[in-house]
């Protein structure tokens, strides 16, 4: 497959059309009914979860959040294939892929609503942190690669950036240290077209991003990021590569950010409507569906019965994040070192006797 | 069983003896595998302890701390050098956004046991960018430990502590004293704490402050003082951060007088942090106030200038009689 879509010859790996019919059946992956409906019910429940999260932050229940809205199948593959062994090093806009990693919606809302534990993911193993520094996490990314080399473990690192990502310096490093390397690492760019308010034309003069990957001596591939499918397929390929010990994989997932950048950002400043229609025909969810339902596998009747039960779950989660509790002072100083250092313990003291002054005069 | 060692001998030691000993420790950095590092302080290694464990690593410094992040995510211990710590600047946005961070981040889950080396100091007689002391900017970051040592011994006990430590640590390299020193050093592992200062000579009249190849002059300071009828006591500082409020302060309550001697610029240095410790700690003994014999606050001049920015022992001695004298 890296060879029939090597990204010089510039063809975009894609399964089904616009209306979901299969278009490419020699490529098309090998899933269960189970598995489909799966598939389509995870990113469903994201795309919930990712609406009514926007609701929050306008009704001032939660503070900054960046929309996934429009990018669900990208994550939503990845959710399907990586195993609870292997690795996920996010950037912030992989909703589908922290549930399957084993991150409660919960923590990601106490995050949101700005505390640390948010980050903890309890029972999700080899998930890092949110990494707001953009293209930052690649690096980490690569480094883990190197441990899972290094200790014969049967892992791969799944990472994530967006096309701004790309102009970074660290996205370059990235992939030249794990192409050296041979780290397992699948880096996936959600190339939607915007990094925040500026265009692609304005990010790189380069035809794509998956081409770059020739410059790192590894492999890439040019992929329709709105394409179940063609996502599934493209993932499942390079994870295979990536176990075999041939080294990193870069796939670009071309796809449509439909939300804002985050909740503080207004996208109508710099785009068209004209041009939310025409990529609104790509959408992910609803070519899957369309699927689906051509394939007896899904219904309208089943949505309108499934769609309020996430709901309610989803704000079940959202008002028990909301009852989270006081940050304690020490919360502030805790992690900071393995062992609070004398100079940290006197001034979280300091600070407690100020507040008792304080209690004590009012 | 001791041996002679200079400060190159001690690192590299401690380096072979963590390495022998733990094998999540893994050593990479631009040229320290084969050719053992621009100054040689990994000669040897790779032939020992293999090529997966002491590597060459790509020409990146932010890929080089970045990478760290994610292998001490995963288990390992990594020690990274920085050719110079001048050239460590690429790697800032990784050390202060992840090193330093992610411990927190995590409400610590992910360890960051990653030991940051790179020689740093001026008097080599180098290119532009191979002679700054940016301890400072190390020291003001939360999350990092930034320790200096200022010959063998300690060289080699602080970083036993350093690549022990469950926390990532900045370990700066004195160069200019790389060789200058050699000293009888123990063979075998010991370690030197992190975070504790140490009285190396004792004195009434005056504390000088002083870390890395300050020391040497310090020293020297001191001896010319002697002469001048002045007793001097030197605290080696040895980590800038934790920093060892109570041993600065303690001195102080006995001299009454606090000189520190950087090489770094003055300003919103680990001297002015030294000296806001004297007023916060020690203020009722003052006898004078806390000065800073520092570098300027510029640039770092080329090799034919050099003299006039560096740090002397006729230097701190002048500042020494007029500290006593106030």
């Amino acid at each position: 497959m890296f060879k029939e879509y090597n990204p010089i010859k510039k063809k975009r790996l894609q399964i089904i059309d616009n209306d979901g019919k299969v278009i490419n059946q020699k490529l098309m992956p090998k899933l269960d009914d189970k598995q489909l409906i799966k598939a389509y019910k995870d990113m469903l429940f994201a795309r919930t979860a990712d609406l009514m999260i926007v609701n929050y932050q306008r009704q001032g229940r939660i503070y900054t959040y960046p929309p996934n809205y429009g990018q669900e199948a990208i994550s939503g593959a990845v959710a399907q294939i990586m195993r609870d062994d292997d690795w996920l090093v996010p950037a912030f806009r992989e909703m589908g892929a922290y549930l399957a990693k084993g991150a409660s919606l919960k923590e990601l809302f106490i995050y949101f609503m700005g505390y640390e534990d948010g980050s903890l993911f309890k029972n999700a193993k080899n998930f890092l942190p949110i990494s707001v520094p953009i293209s930052s996490q690649l690096l980490h990314a690569s480094g883990i690669g190197y441990e899972i080399n290094y200790n014969n473990k049967d892992q791969i690192v799944y990472t994530f950036v967006g096309d701004g990502g790309t102009s970074e310096g660290d996205f370059h490093e990235a992939l030249n240290f794990a192409g050296v390397w041979k780290a397992p690492v699948i880096f996936i760019v959600q190339n939607n077209q915007y990094g925040i308010s500026t265009p692609f034309k304005m990010q790189t003069a380069s035809d794509g991003i998956a081409i770059k990957a020739l410059a790192y001596g590894i492999e890439g591939i040019q992929v329709d990021g709105n394409d179940f499918f063609a996502m599934y397929k493209a993932v499942e390929e390079s994870a295979k590569h990536a176990s075999g010990g041939n080294g990193p994989v870069l796939i670009e997932a071309v796809t449509y950010r439909k939300g804002a950048h985050t909740t503080s950002d207004d996208p109508t400043k710099y785009r068209t409507k004209e041009e939310e229609e025409k990529w609104d025909e790509t959408d992910p969810l609803k070519r899957l569906k369309a699927y689906l339902i051509a394939n007896k596998l899904w219904s309208e009747k089943e949505e309108e019965k499934i769609v309020p039960q996430y709901k309610k779950e989803i704000d079940r989660q959202f008002i028990e994040a909301e009852n989270y509790g006081e940050y304690a002072l020490e919360d502030v100083f805790k992690f900071m070192y393995t062992e609070m250092p004398q100079d940290l313990k006197n001034q979280m003291m300091e600070h407690e006797k100020f507040l008792k002054w304080k209690e004590a005069r009012s | 069983m001791k041996k002679v060692m200079n400060m190159v001998n001690a690192i590299n030691n401690a380096l072979d003896i963590k390495m022998a000993e733990d094998k999540s420790v893994i050593v990479y950095g631009e040229d320290v595998g084969i050719e053992g590092g621009v100054f040689r302080v990994t000669e040897g290694l790779q032939k020992k302890h293999g090529v997966e464990r002491i590597f060459d690593s790509p020409l990146a410094e932010s890929g080089l701390a970045g990478t760290a992040v994610g292998m001490a995510a995963a288990g390992l211990r990594p020690i990274i050098e920085m050719q110079f710590s001048g050239f460590s600047y690429p790697a800032f946005n990784q050390i202060i956004s992840h090193v330093s961070r992610m411990h927190n981040r995590s409400r610590g889950k992910y360890k960051q046991a990653i030991v940051i080396r790179m020689p740093y100091g001026g008097g080599i007689n180098a290119l532009e960018h191979h002679s700054e002391s940016a301890e400072a900017i190390w020291g003001h970051i939360p999350g990092l430990k930034v320790v200096i040592p200022s010959n063998p011994h300690d060289a080699k006990g602080l970083l036993i502590s350093s690549i022990e430590s469950e926390d990532p640590v900045i370990y700066m390299e004195p160069k200019r004293i790389y060789r200058a020193i050699k000293q009888e050093v123990e063979e075998s592992k010991f370690a030197v704490p992190i975070g504790k200062a140490k009285v190396i000579h004792k004195g009434e009249d005056i504390t000088l402050v002083a870390y890395g190849a300050m020391i040497r002059e310090a020293q020297k300071a001191a001896a010319l003082a002697k002469k001048e009828g002045i007793s001097v006591e030197i605290i080696d500082l040895r980590t800038i951060y934790p920093i060892d409020r109570e041993t600065i302060a303690e001195s102080i309550k006995k001299t009454g007088r606090i000189i520190t001697v950087t090489e770094a610029p003055k300003a919103f240095g680990v001297s002015a942090e030294i000296s806001a410790i004297a007023n916060e700690e020690a203020f009722l003994f003052l006898e004078a106030p806390p000065k800073r014999v520092a570098g300027f606050d510029t640039i770092v001049p080329l090799p034919k200038g050099e003299h006039h920015y560096l740090q002397t022992a006729e230097k701190i001695l002048y500042e020494i009689i007029r500290t006593v004298k106030f």
